[in-house]
């Protein structure tokens, strides 16, 4: 491990949905500052429910981190709400975008930046220096959000983000139910905001091909837990990725053999 | 031309005057349950309330501004509190048990408000003047010998520019933005940091204020007593048929509600052969508007899934 | 508490079936109703008693049960609760004063039929129009009774002050009873209404008892919990929907009857407005969302608290000192702080509350 404190870490949680469902066990992850960290999983693996832990949208469903402990920059942060989380600098950007439909585009993005308290100055220049990342939806701005097309739309939620000036973005399934051209566009976009402006990522996806391309480490979740962890180079040769959410890498392999992975021990506790 | 029309049209007028007060009333519903999805039950109380209190005090001699912002901050700071020991502790609950809590609060408010006053009838007098207006010696040129009240016209002038100042409020301010935000996505709206719980606490308040003008409208119509409470009976057919999220719903709404009321007191009372029948008259038009547009006119439709 | 269902087993369909599976609930429930309710209470019970606590509870709980029927078990909001009373309580006078042969059981039965037939039509809207905007059609169905029975004095008889009197000669239970002692006289007494309540009470107790442990109220907490899903597999949900609203308003119908004849003594629609309304269903809250225990502990409350404080008061500062809007406004904030704190910590209501103490019962001391 690094000796830095790295930005997020979540330590071992355990998650339950109305104080009997169980969702997660065991999950510990590591996000280093100005890293893009991958989340991977089949659906209900609980990549929404670990951002949602983090993010501390949790109770809004009735779900409560039950054991464990999330610290952001080395502060526990069991004791915060939604609101305080995005005053210090961590937003999720929600699968399926959940933008205002009734809300035209720009003021969209302006609702991002109530957090700050801004003046209408440097919100000006934020809503520009927006734009000038996420071209597309310049031309739309006087649009109203749920007219938007999706790939639009995952960038108008993108950049309702930025305009809180966050540190670190939870990023939830980007590329649901977009073609593969824009799903590159948007990690061009991510890798951008990474690099110049420094912002770390934690992105949950079912598509590892890409999500391997873009990030530096990944993990693996299954069933609530974390199976495996490596570097995105390790992952992406790993066989049973491969197999399991790259499209095979070896012929005819049946589903019984390759989850071995599986009596793998959780592989950080 | 139709000999009756000036009636018709004098009927027509006054009920649509009376409807823009409905629409106030209404509009105190539209907020609250667009932000929360709370059908607030106790509004009528909380005019009540606020009519009751300003009375009391102007009955003891308190200068009417005084009285009027006394009960101005009561009323704001009363909506907080109801916020915060009601509404926040059971968020995320189902309708029916909000709706079932907006009861008991009403419930709870209406022994508090008379027990703190009392059950007497009293009259508050906002000083306008009840004179009727002929309309043909004013406006010669409209050619129509009809009588209106000029108090209906200035109430209406007072809650139509309320009405105004709220629409206007919640298009462009941040706060305004933020509401509108929230009644679209509350989970998005918590993910970008909007404070749920600040935006209700405004929207309480913002409703305390109007029942608080609602209240002395209403009140120097009528009088300030227990019957002001109806104003909620008056103000539910109102959102129902404008849809329950919708502000201008609530303002076409209230309309529309006003007008059939008047119309249906001449006309239809004559059919039935029984006088009052403007209280189901009410629920069956907004039942009519119902079977057509399940969500009402402006409402928005639910997508359901299993 | 003194005895479990462990390790009992049973052998037929039958015995599994039964309205009370242990021996003993059967036993101390039979012993209750006809030793002290139809024994001691009977013979000992004063006017008082019976007429200003024990009827009025049972008529207003068997009016909330109804309640319960559409909102806690098929979850249909209603407000129109005492409008439905009253349609009861007119048809039950117009037909035993209209009919000389009419006897009281059966003028009760068809005037709860009556009013299902009303619930019917204003719940025909139901089909189409869902979830909170349905209380339109029913505060239009409250507004109508109020109404019509103002507008239109022939279901008054005429009667000039608008409260018709209910005479003894209205009192036939049983054909020939002139010649026993139970003669319209005895049922027009206190004991003998207490008994007419008693009686129709108890058999719709067990009537919807039945009714929700079978299908038909699987049916109704299969509309209340998701219509659509319940759609799916097969629940016609208007069929569901109408019965429940017929079955929740027959017995509100008989509940209005009751109140009239064995409750009040005397026919009017004041009474049964839009408060009374509330009443009963702040009595469906207090209680308990679809339990039928809970609607009678939620009328028992919500009825019995400002007696229950006028007595204190009575007892304390002596005779008469609390005034009666003192003792409104005291139950008034009483019974809504109990609404909101019971919605925010206790669901279930005073049922709820009653089952987890008799778990908690069961294993004290040894254990928490
Ligand atoms: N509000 C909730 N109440 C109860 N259980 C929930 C709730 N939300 C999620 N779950 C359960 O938690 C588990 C994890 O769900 P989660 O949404 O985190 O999965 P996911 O990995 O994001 O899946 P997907 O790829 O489909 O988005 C699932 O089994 C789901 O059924
Ligand atoms: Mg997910």
């Amino acid at each position: 491990m690094s000796t830095e404190t790295p930005i997020l870490s979540i330590k071992n949680i355990e998650v339950l949905y109305s104080r009997v469902i169980s969702a997660l066990h065991g999950v510990s992850i590591e996000v280093q500052k100005g890293e893009i960290v991958s989340l991977l999983g089949a659906n209900g693996s609980g990549k929404t429910t670990t951002c949602k832990a983090v993010s501390r949208l949790l109770e809004a469903e009735r779900g409560e981190v039950s054991k464990g402990t999330i610290e952001y920059n080395g502060v526990d942060i069991s004791a915060m709400s939604p609101y305080d989380m995005v005053k210090t600098g961590v937003v999720q950007v929600l699968e399926g975008r959940h933008i205002f439909g009734h809300l035209t585009v720009e003021e969209n993005l302006l609702t991002g930046s109530f957090i700050r308290n801004a003046d209408s100055a440097s919100v000006k220049r934020d809503l520009d220096y927006v734009y000038s990342r996420f071209n597309r939806i310049k031309d739309r701005r006087k649009n109203l959000g749920g007219l938007c097309s999706g790939g639009e739309q995952q960038m108008v939620a993108m950049g309702r983000a930025m305009m809180a000036k966050p540190n670190l973005i939870l990023l939830d399934e980007p590329s649901m139910g977009l073609a593969p051209q824009l799903i590159e566009e948007i990690f061009e976009i991510v890798k951008t905001l990474n690099e110049e402006d420094g912002v770390s990522f934690l992105v949950s996806e079912q598509n590892a091909n890409i999500a391997l391309k873009y990030a530096k480490t990944g993990y693996i979740i299954e069933n609530g837990r974390v199976v495996l962890k490596g570097s995105a180079k390790e992952l992406s040769e790993s066989d049973s990725v491969k197999d399991m959410y790259m499209g095979g890498g070896a012929e005819d392999v049946s589903f019984s053999d390759v989850k071995y992975y599986h009596r793998r021990k959780p592989c950080m506790v | 031309m139709w000999e009756g029309l000036p009636f018709f049209l004098e009927v027509l007028v006054g009920g649509l005057l009376s409807g823009v007060m409905y629409s106030l009333v209404a509009i105190g519903f539209v907020l609250i349950y667009k932000s929360s999805g709370v059908f607030n039950f106790a509004q009528g109380t909380m005019l009540l309330f606020a009519a009751l209190t300003f009375v009391s005090m102007t009955e003891r001699q308190v200068n009417f501004w005084v009285a009027f912002s006394i009960t101005l901050v009561m009323m704001v700071i009363m909506g907080i509190i109801i916020e915060r020991t009601v509404m926040r502790p059971l968020a995320n609950q189902s309708l029916l048990s909000l709706f079932m809590a907006t009861v008991g609060l009403n419930y709870f408010l209406e022994g508090l408000a008379q027990g703190v006053w009392d059950s007497a009838v009293h009259g508050v007098d906002l000083g306008i003047s009840n004179d009727p207006i002929f309309l043909i010696e004013k406006f010669p040129i409209l050619g129509l010998d009809i009588i209106i009240s000029q108090f209906d016209i200035a109430a209406a002038l007072i809650a139509g520019s309320m009405i105004l100042g709220l629409t206007l409020f919640f298009q462009y301010t941040r706060t305004g933005l933020s509401l509108r935000a929230v009644s679209d996505d509350h989970m998005a709206a918590m993910a970008v940091g909007i404070p749920l719980s600040r935006i209700w606490a405004i929207v309480w308040a913002v409703t305390g204020v109007i029942c608080l003008i609602a209240g002395l409208l209403w009140g120097d119509r009528v009088s300030v007593s227990f019957t002001l409470t109806a104003a909620v009976l008056k103000g539910l057919p109102v959102i129902l048929i404008g849809g329950l999220t919708s502000i201008p719903g609530a303002i076409v709404g209230g309309l529309i509600i006003g007008a059939s009321e008047k119309l249906g007191e001449i006309y239809l009372a004559e059919i039935f052969g029984g006088q009052g029948i403007e209280h189901w008259w009410a629920y069956t038009t907004a039942l009519i508007f119902l079977m057509i547009r399940p969500t009402g006119i402006f409402g928005e439709k639910e997508i359901e899934r299993v | 508490m003194y005895y479990r269902e462990a390790g009992r087993l049973v052998k037929s369909f039958a015995a599994d079936r039964r309205m009370l599976p242990l021996m003993e609930d059967r036993f101390v429930t039979t012993l209750f109703v006809v030793v002290v309710m139809y024994g001691l209470v009977t013979w000992l019970a004063s006017d008082y008693i019976f007429s200003a606590i024990l009827i009025p509870m049972m008529v207003l709980g068997v009016a909330t049960l109804g309640l319960n029927i559409a909102t806690g078990y098929t979850g249909q909001l209603s407000l129109g609760t005492a409008g439905f009373m009253c349609f009861g309580a007119f048809a039950a006078f117009n037909l035993i004063f209209r009919l000389d042969w009419m006897y009281i059981p059966l003028a009760f039965f068809l005037a709860g039929l009556i009013a299902g037939l009303m619930g019917i039509i204003f719940g025909l809207p139901a089909l189409r129009i869902k979830g909170f905007y349905l209380i339109v059609s029913t505060l239009a169905a409250q507004f109508f009774a109020e109404w019509v029975f103002n507008a239109y004095p022939w279901f008054l008889n005429y009667t000039s002050s608008g409260v018709v009197n209910l005479p003894p000669f209205h009192y036939k239970v049983f054909p020939f009873q002139e010649l026993t002692p139970l003669n319209d006289a005895f049922w027009h007494s206190s004991r003998g209404r207490y008994l007419i309540t008693l009686t129709i009470t108890i058999a719709l107790i067990v009537a919807c008892k039945n009714m929700v442990r079978s299908s038909t109220g699987r049916n109704w907490m299969a509309v209340r919990d998701m219509d659509i899903a319940a759609n799916v597999i097969g629940i016609s949900v208007a069929k569901t929907k109408l019965m429940a609203f017929f079955v929740s308003t027959f017995y509100c119908g008989v509940a209005g009857a009751m109140y009239s004849y064995c409750y009040i003594g005397n026919l009017d629609f004041m009474i049964f407005n839009l408060r009374r309304s509330f009443l009963v269903m702040f009595m469906v809250i207090v209680g308990g969302l679809g339990s039928i225990l809970g609607s009678f502990l939620g009328a028992i409350f919500v009825y019995g608290w400002p007696i229950l404080v006028t007595r204190l008061g009575d007892a304390i500062f002596g005779g008469g000192t609390l005034d009666t809007a003192f003792v409104e406004n005291n139950s008034k904030i009483v019974v809504g702080t109990i609404i909101i704190v019971l919605l925010i910590r206790e669901p279930g209501g005073f049922a709820a509350l009653w089952n987890t103490s008799k778990q908690k019962l069961r294993v004290w001391p040894f254990s928490k």
